[in-house]
């Protein structure tokens, strides 16, 4: 059915000749560290050191029809570690992927789907639009729905679509929500209006419809007055920093972590009780090992009384990826049909052996993907899947039930 | 092999359907469309008979609700023509009017073969597909899950879909309307870029026509929600509770050995 | 011959009768009866005797007996349908959803230029009309309509109505087409009948359906899990099936199987007509779907509105606890 890819491919190979350092594969010296730290390595058939010889090769059809391009789970890794700066994950990855699917190939089956629901419906779960803000019902805080009732606010809130839609998630946001309010910052979200912010998919290849989610996000944020953009999602936060400026659309943005840490002495005052566990951190890959920042969390950790930490033998720059990231989420079954596995199986173990009760995340792929995997390795009696914004609001007293 | 293909929208069903102040009508104002399912199998079955046997694929469709979004991805997955019948509705006419109007502009196409969806969920009052078929004064078969060339260039070989997963293979003379329930794959993914190409380069053919929303001799008095006499009785509680009660209710029912 | 009769199209493919005729005469005799018009039911084959005594619920059994009717081909059906019709006269044409239903009724209602319905549930005399109430948007609307002239076709949803118990009324009269019939420009070739040696999914009386919510291929396997433990078998709905994660012998619905187990395990199944016509007569179903509103829990004895793929693994290791 696919006509032959040569015009792709030589198309890409221009493409990636002309790009910005980064994208460019030709500083590759195959020193194989890439390979190496791919957690995902031993099971591709062409591993990131071998997609690039390939490339360099000429053998284009070789490597867009590969089913190895679809296993990368956006973990940075090997980014991080090649001497010669190649920005694989989200530069050479995406552009391998995006002419792949030019070419004609099919990505897998159940990504397919997600990117028709983002097309169609603006978040990857293929829900209405018009239940974001199911997450907030009988709320006992107030939520502000910017596009029924504008005004300028503090900080503009992109909840994410795990976190609106999720039953699992929205325990968080509504836990988020409340602190938030409990700091005295002002807020709103975006309602029905809130579509993806899109970080995924560029890593997911699909850059045409990246580019669609950026020009309605941006049009969106500008009928909005706000100081700052805030995300619980690390990969959100990455494309907003990262990503957006690219196409002309600056906005100040943080994670929830940075903008924590910035009120640490006004948080401490809020909390009233101790919260007894033992707690190992989960460094997520786009806040964590993409952009350095390991510190936060653990302060805030640490800022909770009754809190022991422990790392894991792997942590910071170290961390192994849940395996969520990339498109990861819907990848699973590519990765397991092609002798892969569940990253996060492996990492829940890992968490196990510190002797941790709690396993904390700050990522909203993390908390389903894990508690899975716990429960999958028999742990969910032992080991408990937290996200950070919990914990402290276990800490403040203001979990499900409370008063605010 | 010149084929038409008939792209219908319909309710998308993933929100709830509201019913307009009459209570006869569907609150069209509110409804969002999608492509209905059948109609994008028969899109991607043309487009694979056209890749083994060369031809060109047109695809037809009624002005209304996101019709361009449909057509600009069609022409990104390879049709080459274009089709936007003009018409006074907001949502589809009745497949009993509906017909005639599409035989018109297929004619002009001077199509081999018509592939259409065999069915279209908002359909109850007739079915599109041998309506077309009838208007045209061409053959029809329905219910096909895959087209392939025939033993003669003037013919298509179709599986029809009997029950127990049982086909019947069928050679059908051209020109033809087949009725489609599954084309020989899935309906293929395009990138969003190149639906943003197509927005930028495809342009579309409208012929000169109104279409109207015309009458059925079927009317709607009433419509309403369907209220069921039984429901499920609901178990709470999070997966393991809920996986709990299962297992004792099985062992209550002797179906557990 | 009147507007008062009725006509019953009897659909019989690979000598089976299909359920949905009986059905269908139960209808057409209440339809019948309430303007003291006759129950008629055709059937077009190379020989209809053999049926003769399931169909003897209708007054009169009209056979049409013509080779070129062996095997379905919509010229010669449409054309011997067709006289019958001219001959008779019947205000009301019931045709069950079935393959050759859906083409059959379609292609003559526009040759007559005569109402069609698809979906009925329910329909009664009204005037000189019809009134019924019909299923649309994938079973989520029903619609209160008025046919206000006859004759006029309706398409019955499977399983709407019992089937007919009578018996013993039919007088039998063979009829022979006016002209040859022709199969013309569509010609069958030949059945193309399921691999042997995969699992007959109507044969087993434990099943684990899937549905979309299962969302990927590798989920497959663990329903594959659940079946072994509970001894049974996995099954699936359309869209799991089109997308090629199961063959399409463990198709249930219209157009694949109809099986009726002890247990229905439906797993992100939303109940679509077309599914539903293949499982509502499993002993206990269960069903698990995240939308409250899934079609499915209207047929459901139980229902739990969880993800299919969390409760997996949790209901696997509950059935193996209580099994020891």
């Amino acid at each position: 059915m696919i006509t032959t890819s040569t015009n792709t491919g030589e198309e890409l190979l221009e493409r990636l000749s002309r790009a910005e350092s980064g994208e460019s594969p030709w500083g590759c010296m195959q020193c194989g560290l890439c390979a190496a730290s791919c957690p995902l390595g031993d099971a591709m058939q062409l591993r990131p050191r071998d997609l690039i010889l390939q490339l360099l090769a000429g053998n284009v059809d070789r490597v867009l029809q590969s089913p190895s391009l679809w296993m990368c789970v956006g973990c940075y890794t090997c980014s991080l570690r090649c001497p010669r700066g190649i920005e694989l994950t989200d530069g050479l990855w995406p552009a391998l992927r995006d002419s792949s699917m030019q070419a004609g190939f099919q990505p897998p089956a159940e990504l397919q789907e997600t990117f028709q629901n983002l097309f169609k419906y603006g978040n990857t779960l293929g829900k209405s639009p018009r239940q974001r803000l199911a997450w907030a019902k009988d709320l006992n805080v107030p939520v502000r729905d910017l596009s029924k009732d504008p005004c300028r606010v503090d900080v503009l809130w992109l909840v994410g679509c795990y976190p609106s839609y999720y039953p699992r998630n929205q325990l968080v946001t509504r836990a988020w929500a409340r602190i938030l309010t409990k700091l005295g910052v002002s807020w709103g979200v975006l309602g029905a209006a809130e579509k993806s912010v899109g970080e995924c998919e560029r890593l997911f290849g699909e850059e045409g419809l990246f580019e669609t989610l950026v020009e309605e996000n941006r049009k969106l944020f500008d009928q909005h007055e706000f100081a700052q953009l805030l995300t619980l999602d690390p990969h959100a936060y990455r494309a907003l920093q990262a990503f957006y400026p690219r196409y002309g659309a600056w906005y100040p943005v943080q994670h929830y972590t940075m903008f924590l840490a910035e009120r640490m002495p006004q948080l401490q005052s809020l909390i009233v009780r101790p919260v007894e566990a033992t707690v190992t951190y989960h460094d997520n890959c786009c806040v964590g090992r993409r952009c350095a920042s390991y510190d936060a969390p653990r302060l805030l950790l640490q800022l909770i009384p009754g809190i022991k930490l422990v790392e894991m033998q792997r942590h910071h720059e170290d961390a192994l990826c849940c395996g969520g990231g990339g498109g990861g989420m819907w990848l699973d079954g590519h990765i397991v049909a092609h002798g892969g596995h569940r990253l996060s199986d492996d990492r829940v173990l890992q968490a196990d052996a510190t002797g941790a009760d709690v396993l904390a995340v700050s990522c909203p792929y993390e908390l389903s993907r894990f508690e899975d995997a716990a429960k999958v390795a028999g742990l969910e009696q032992r080991l408990k899947v937290r996200d950070i914004i919990e914990l402290l609001a276990e800490s403040m007293e203001l979990g499900e039930g409370s008063v605010a | 092999m010149n084929i038409a293909v008939v792209v219908r929208q319909v309710p998308d069903l993933i929100e709830s359907l509201d019913i307009d102040s009459t209570a006869s009508a569907l609150d069209w104002e509110s409804i969002s469309f999608i492509v209905n399912e059948c109609d994008d199998h028969a899109l991607e079955q043309a487009l694979l008979l056209k890749e083994a046997n060369g031809g060109t694929v047109s695809v037809v469709a009624f002005d209304f609700g996101d019709v361009e979004n449909t057509l600009y991805t069609a022409a990104a997955k390879g049709a080459e023509r274009l089709v936007k019948i003009p018409c006074e509705t907001h949502r589809h006419p009745s497949p009993w009017t509906a017909a005639s109007w599409y035989a018109q502009v297929i004619r002009d196409l001077a199509a081999d073969l018509v592939l259409v969806g065999v069915q279209a969920h908002d359909e109850f009052d007739g079915v599109l597909a041998p309506a077309l078929a009838t208007a045209l004064s061409m053959p029809y078969l329905g219910v096909i899950r895959g087209v392939q060339a025939g033993s003669r260039p003037t013919t298509v070989a179709a599986c029809k879909e009997f029950p127990r997963a049982v086909r019947a293979r069928m050679e059908i003379e051209l020109p033809a309307v087949l009725g489609i329930l599954g084309a020989d794959r899935p309906p293929r993914y395009v990138p969003v870029s190149r639906i943003r190409n197509a927005m930028n380069t495809v342009h579309f053919e409208e012929p000169g026509l109104n279409v109207p929303l015309g009458e059925s001799p079927v009317s709607v008095c009433r419509l309403y929600p369907p209220v069921s006499g039984t429901h499920a009785e609901m178990i709470a509680g999070s997966e393991a509770e809920a996986a709990d009660r299962i297992a004792d209710i099985l062992v209550e029912k002797g179906l557990l050995s | 011959m009147s507007s008062r009769d009725v006509l019953v199209v009897a659909d019989v493919q690979r000598d089976v009768l299909d359920d949905t005729t009986l059905e269908l005469l139960s209808v057409g005799r209440g339809l019948a009866a309430a303007a003291e018009g006759q129950l008629m039911c055709v059937v077009l084959s190379a020989d209809g005797q053999p049926f003769a005594e399931s169909l003897s619920a209708a007054d009169r059994l009209l056979l049409v007996n013509d080779v070129q009717l062996t095997v379905y081909s919509p010229g010669p059906y449409v054309t011997a349908l067709q006289e019958v019709i001219a001959a008779e006269q019947p205000g009301v044409i019931l045709v069950g959803g079935t393959s050759i239903g859906w083409d059959i009724a379609p292609l003559l209602a526009c040759r007559l230029q005569a109402p069609l319905l698809t979906g009925c549930l329910a329909v009664q005399r009204q005037g000189d009309g019809l009134s019924a109430s019909v299923s649309f948007c994938a079973g989520k609307m029903m619609a209160d309509v008025h046919i206000a002239k006859l004759p006029a076709f309706l398409m019955v949803m499977p399983g709407s109505s019992r089937a007919t118990d009578e018996v013993g009324r039919a007088r039998v009269e063979i009829r022979v087409p006016s002209a040859p019939l022709a199969a013309e420009q569509i010609r069958f070739q030949e059945w193309v009948l399921p691999e042997p040696g995969d699992v007959d999914i109507t044969q087993q009386s434990i099943l684990v359906a899937v549905g979309r919510g299962i969302q990927q291929e590798d989920n497959v396997e663990l329903a594959e899990e659940l079946a072994r433990v509970l001894h049974g078998a996995v099954c699936a709905s359309r869209p799991v099936v089109d997308q090629g994660w199961l063959p399409a012998t463990r198709q249930v619905g219209k157009s694949g199987m109809t099986v009726k187990p002890k247990l229905y395990l439906a797993l992100g199944i939303s109940g679509a007509p077309e599914h539903v016509e293949g499982m509502k007569g499993a002993g206990l179903i269960i069903a698990v779907n995240t939308d409250p509103n899934a079609p499915i829990f209207d047929v459901a004895h139980y229902g739990a509105e969880i993800d299919a793929l969390d409760l997996l693994p949790a209901l696997v290791e509950a059935v193996s606890a209580k099994k020891v």
